[in-house]
């Protein structure tokens, strides 16, 4: 599902973000990506969804190489995989519907089936109820969950999240991590970038760990390793 | 690829609710199109309106050839005939000395019924008015009338036609570049104020992108924007131009009866096009341009 063999990205100003990664990770796995800052864990995240380039090495999704997608074909890559950041990146002026149908309006899907969609998926994140409020009025963990539900309203193979819990306080993140779970129990892969040592160390997943650009430790049930 | 029509009416959609979304934005983008373009409209009556007094002006000039006074009708008649035939030539009147004595007269007002008994010996000559069909041409036309035979004389005020022309050529010359500056100056700052209203914006467009949008699907939303904030920027100074000109033009017609405007119809109706067509092509242009420095993502 995810490949990357060699893959190293050295960014203009000379740092090396990526220094040899190779990585594995199945369908329907659970991963957590850990590391201290620095280490490449964004970097690595955004050369899945094609925002950066690698300088060397390769990187398969479903079995295409990233390398050779051109420009115009990278909207279409990243309707497959749903991306659910720390700052959730939501729409700030539009409603909590709005917000999730415009992943669906992305891929020209019929009104009627975005209107299902959404509130289908809105009841997983169990806010259907928010549907027509505005994003502004709710708090981080809701905000969250919308992230989560328009990142996965397309039903996307695989679900990335950058640091999905960072600013949020112990309790919303476990709710958060609840629905992550489900999601990841209806098939979809989730690879999760977090600092979150009581998660990792509690809801025991496949711990992939980053330092200076390279996979120092891959342990299935591991912890997190560090200093919280 | 084709874009599918709800797609199509969903960027319309976008495009007139983003405009209510990002309402001082839009308004502040409007009202730099309103003024930019008030400014060029008023300009522009300006230029127009110049150009119909210079025109007056020239067409004012005129030749008067003098006939000798030995010139027989057939002499006359050829040297018309000749007048007529020139290319250069719009219109031409005989007036002989008879009339000659009327006009005269006439111009000098009650004290002119003392010259009627000129009438017998009428010192005058035959002559004929004549009108260049470009009044820069006035000179040349006369010179070639002057060198008749049957011509006496010429006149056609050499001594200051010649500096009317110089400071008509300069008011046109000085009004084309003016108007062109200011289009230039209103196409960048109306521009740069819809580029602000956009780089407001440029997280949006970034989880547009990052969402799986299509350039295409970024930028059609705003290329209706674009148009709508042009649109709408237009139409008070339109509105204001249009019923400010038409009042000037009744009001000018009735206190200054010899001078009067170009009439507000049609040239109202061909400004008001222009500037609305610049108006929503700058618009457009605008937004575009500066969505396109954001979906690099």
């Amino acid at each position: 599902m995810i490949t990357m063999k060699r893959v190293r990205k050295t960014y203009p100003n000379g740092v090396q973000a990526l220094n040899g990664m190779n990585i594995h990770i199945d369908k329907g796995e659970f991963v957590y990506v850990v590391g201290p800052s620095g280490a490449g864990k964004t970097t690595f995240i955004k050369l899945m969804i094609r925002e950066l380039k690698p300088s060397e090495g390769l990187i398969q999704i479903n079995g295409n190489n990233l390398g050779d997608l051109s420009d115009k074909q990278i909207p279409y890559l990243r309707r497959k995989i749903g991306v659910v950041f720390q700052d959730f990146k939501l729409f700030t002026k539009l409603s909590v519907y709005e917000n999730i149908a415009f992943a669906l309006e992305v891929i020209e899907e019929e009104p009627e089936q975005i209107k299902t969609k959404v509130m289908d998926v809105l009841d997983i994140v169990g806010l259907k109820s928010k549907a027509r409020f505005n994003t502004s009025e709710l708090s981080g963990g809701e905000k969250q969950r919308i992230a989560i539900a328009r990142a996965i309203v397309n039903q996307p193979a695989i679900l990335i999240a950058d640091e999905p819990t960072g600013n949020l306080d112990p309790e919303t993140a476990w709710s958060i991590m609840g629905t992550l779970e489900e999601i990841n129990n209806r098939g979809t892969t989730i690879v999760m970038a977090t600092h979150n040592s009581h998660i990792v160390n509690t809801l025991k997943k496949r711990v992939i760990a980053i330092e200076n650009g390279k996979v120092v430790r891959d342990e299935v049930g591991g912890s997190y390793g560090y200093q919280a | 690829m084709a874009i599918k029509r709800k797609t199509l009416t969903r960027h319309g959609r976008e495009g007139f609710k983003n405009i209510r979304r990002n309402g001082w934005m839009s308004f502040a983008s409007m009202s730099a199109v309103a003024i930019m373009l008030f400014v060029v409209g008023a300009f522009a009556f300006l230029i127009v309106n110049t150009n119909h007094l210079i025109d007056t002006i020239e067409n004012d000039v005129e030749i008067r050839a003098f006939f000798e006074h030995d010139a027989d009708a057939s002499e006359q008649e050829s040297v018309l005939e000749e007048v007529e035939s020139h290319d250069s030539v719009e219109n031409v009147v005989y007036r002989d000395r008879d009339e000659g004595l009327d006009v005269f007269m006439e111009s000098m007002g009650s004290d002119g019924e003392v010259f009627e008994n000129l009438r017998e010996e009428n010192p005058l000559n035959d002559a004929l008015i004549i009108q260049a069909t470009d009044p820069q041409m006035t000179a040349a036309v006369a010179e070639e009338v002057n060198a008749q035979s049957a011509i006496e004389s010429v006149e056609y005020g050499e001594s200051i036609l010649g500096q009317l022309f110089t400071v008509t050529n300069y008011v046109r010359i000085l009004g084309g570049a003016l108007v062109i500056g200011l289009i230039f100056t209103s196409v960048f700052l109306i521009s740069n104020t819809i580029k602000l209203t956009i780089l407001s914006r440029k997280d949006e467009i970034q989880i547009m992108k990052l969402v799986g949008a299509t350039n295409s699907f970024v930028r059609f939303p705003f290329f209706i924007e674009g148009a709508l904030i042009g649109l709408i920027g237009a139409i008070i100074p339109i509105a204001g131009l249009t019923v400010g000109y038409s009042y000037l033009y009744s009001f000018m017609y009735d206190q200054v009866p010899f001078f009067t405007f170009v009439e507000p119809n049609p040239m109202i109706w061909q400004i008001s096009g222009l500037l609305l067509l610049v108006s929503i092509l700058v618009g457009i242009f605008g937004s575009q341009m500066s969505v396109r420095k954001f979906l690099k993502v």
